[in-house]
């Protein structure tokens, strides 16, 4: 048997979060949807991969370098959620939630049938950002990629955090999540708070397949899987609960890459990399059975 | 007196059902005006029709303008509409639903205004920090009239203030609302349940029998008048 090392296990914790940072920041995108409109957005997955292309497309094709194009798609991917929500979405709002969940499917199939026809379906390459370098920091062999992908993540988590905590539009965005009715009455337009929410989602999903595409190859499924594990990571933090959603992301993430890496003894010798996306679903019904609120976020509680 | 709103034949309807059939009344600038009727009148479709929270026709107007649009807009023309049951947002803290209130404002004087605001609650101080729905049912309705106080309203709305609310805490609201009316001239229209201490706090009022203007008079009118007290106000 190997012998692990202190090392070796800070390893897998690293490698663990940059996922979870991923996980993350999906799962942020659907909270906040979910949030405002009550919906799990199935298309969130399949936007991210298109935000992708379209980062690729514009260094690939366009000669653009990484960072300009980085920003562009984000730009790019907000615009994008905003018009989904009033073109997509807004007419079907005030119908069933079966009714909007079966439209952000269609979505799902339309995104997907456009990336394949535009781009085609072999894997492409988009480079990371930071490099293929690896770091050794105190014997803890870290790639760099890794670690940029811990830091944006963390980074955009403290943004967004600032901006629903101490900015006038997020305010608003809150309350409309809180009590839409009531918003309207303090003067809050909230068709665009549910667009601008939207937008945000789309820039959120547009990282998380930026830092993503480098690890996996960029490919038109790319993000299905992802997707599965950020709903696993919403549902075990809460899915109304943007913190609960971070800290879902990076519990999943260390979780699942703490599976992997144990597999090395017996007792956990059965565990391999396909189980990794069964986990996920399982974590999501262990979490609805037992605590369907999730670790952060508040029990429903009707007023009658 | 300026009149600051009037309304003119409004009628307004719940799908099929109609709810005003013809309401006319008129508020002027520093008044506090009582709604009063029975359940099912159309006291609190008065309201909502006055902030466009229900579909509307007749004329409504603010100082002379036509009202148009939903709520965002009322609440840019200076309404403020605290609803019934509270109108809190129970899962933000005091200071957020402040913060709400002066959603519509532009100008950069919103901190004074927190703190002339404190004089009139001095608890809210204090508690800035708690959930709002961690706050006592009187003190949700003190904080809906402190955040509605925050967007300098022209026009203050209140639906049934006293609702589920003891004796006491009621007439303190009440108290607080004429010392806003007699020291900042603020300007009320209040729909109340409670017609003995609607009454009591308003110069004049509207009866509503069935979505129409039954009755209408001062308040010291009504109050005296035992027929009308008998048959309309049930006390």
């Amino acid at each position: 048997m190997p012998v692990a090392t202190f090392a070796d296990f800070m390893q897998q914790v690293v490698t663990g979060l940059a996922s979870g940072g991923v996980y993350a920041l999906l799962a942020l995108a659907l909270v906040i949807i979910h949030r405002s409109t009550g919906v799990i957005n199935f298309a969130q997955g399949e936007m991210a991969t298109l935000s992708t292309y379209v980062a690729w497309a514009l260094i690939a094709h366009h000669g653009w370098r990484y960072w300009p194009a980085f920003v562009a798609t984000l730009a790019i991917s907000f615009l994008g959620g905003i018009a989904t929500h009033r073109l997509v979405i807004r007419p079907v709002e005030r119908g069933s939630v079966l009714r909007i969940v079966i439209v952000t499917i269609g979505l799902l199939i339309l995104i997907n049938g456009f990336v394949l026809w535009q781009w085609g379906g072999e894997p492409q390459a988009l480079r990371s950002p930071f490099g293929t370098e690896t770091y050794d920091i105190g014997g803890v062999v870290v790639p760099a990629h890794d670690i940029g992908t811990i830091a944006v993540a963390l980074g955009i988590v403290v943004l967004l955090w600032g901006l629903f905590k101490f900015t006038k539009v997020g305010l608003a965005l809150r309350a409309v999540a809180v009590n839409p009715q009531e918003a309207r009455l303090v003067g809050v337009r909230v068709t665009w708070m549910l667009a601008l929410g939207w937008g945000l989602a789309a820039t959120l999903g547009a990282v998380a397949g930026m830092l993503t595409a480098p690890t996996v190859g960029l490919d038109p499924q790319m993000m299905q899987a992802v997707l599965i594990y950020a709903f696993a990571a919403a549902v075990l933090g809460g899915i109304d609960s943007p913190a609960g959603a971070v800290a879902g992301g990076l519990m999943l993430g260390v979780l699942l890459n703490m599976l992997s890496y144990l597999t090395q003894y017996d007792l956990f010798d059965w565990f391999s990399e396909e189980l990794r996306l069964p986990m996920a679903l399982l974590v999501i019904l262990v979490v609805l059975l037992v605590r369907p609120s999730g670790l952060f976020g508040h029990p429903e509680v009707k007023r009658v | 007196m300026r009149t600051l709103l009037e309304l003119d034949r409004v009628q307004a309807r719940y799908g099929p059902v109609q709810a005003l059939h013809d309401v006319s009344l008129t508020v002027g600038e520093g008044e506090v005006v009582a709604v009063l009727g029975a359940n099912g009148a159309g006291k609190t479709t008065t309201l909502r029709a006055i902030s466009g929270t229900v579909a509307r026709s007749g004329a409504i107007e603010l100082d002379a303008k036509a009202l148009k649009g939903g709520p965002e807009a009322a609440a840019r023309a200076g309404i403020a509409h605290v609803p019934e049951g509270r109108g809190t947002f129970v899962d933000l803290t005091v200071n957020e639903n402040l913060r709400l209130g002066a959603y519509v404002r532009r100008d950069r004087s919103v901190k004074e205004d927190l703190q002339r605001i404190a004089g009139y609650f001095p608890w809210i101080a204090e508690r800035g920090g708690q959930r709002a729905g961690t706050l006592s049912g009187g003190e949700q309705q003190m904080l809906a009239l402190a955040r509605a106080l925050m967007s300098r309203p022209r026009l203050l709305l209140l639906d049934e203030p006293s609702l589920g609310l003891a004796p006491m805490v009621v007439r303190e609201f009440f108290r607080t609302v004429r010392e806003l009316n007699e020291k900042e001239g603020l300007t009320v229209l209040v729909v109340e349940q409670d017609a003995r201490i609607a009454l009591a706090s308003s110069s004049r009022a509207y009866v509503l029998e069935v979505g129409r203007v039954a009755l209408t008079g001062t308040s010291a009118e009504l109050r005296d008048d035992e027929g009308v007290r008998r048959s309309y106000l049930g006390y």
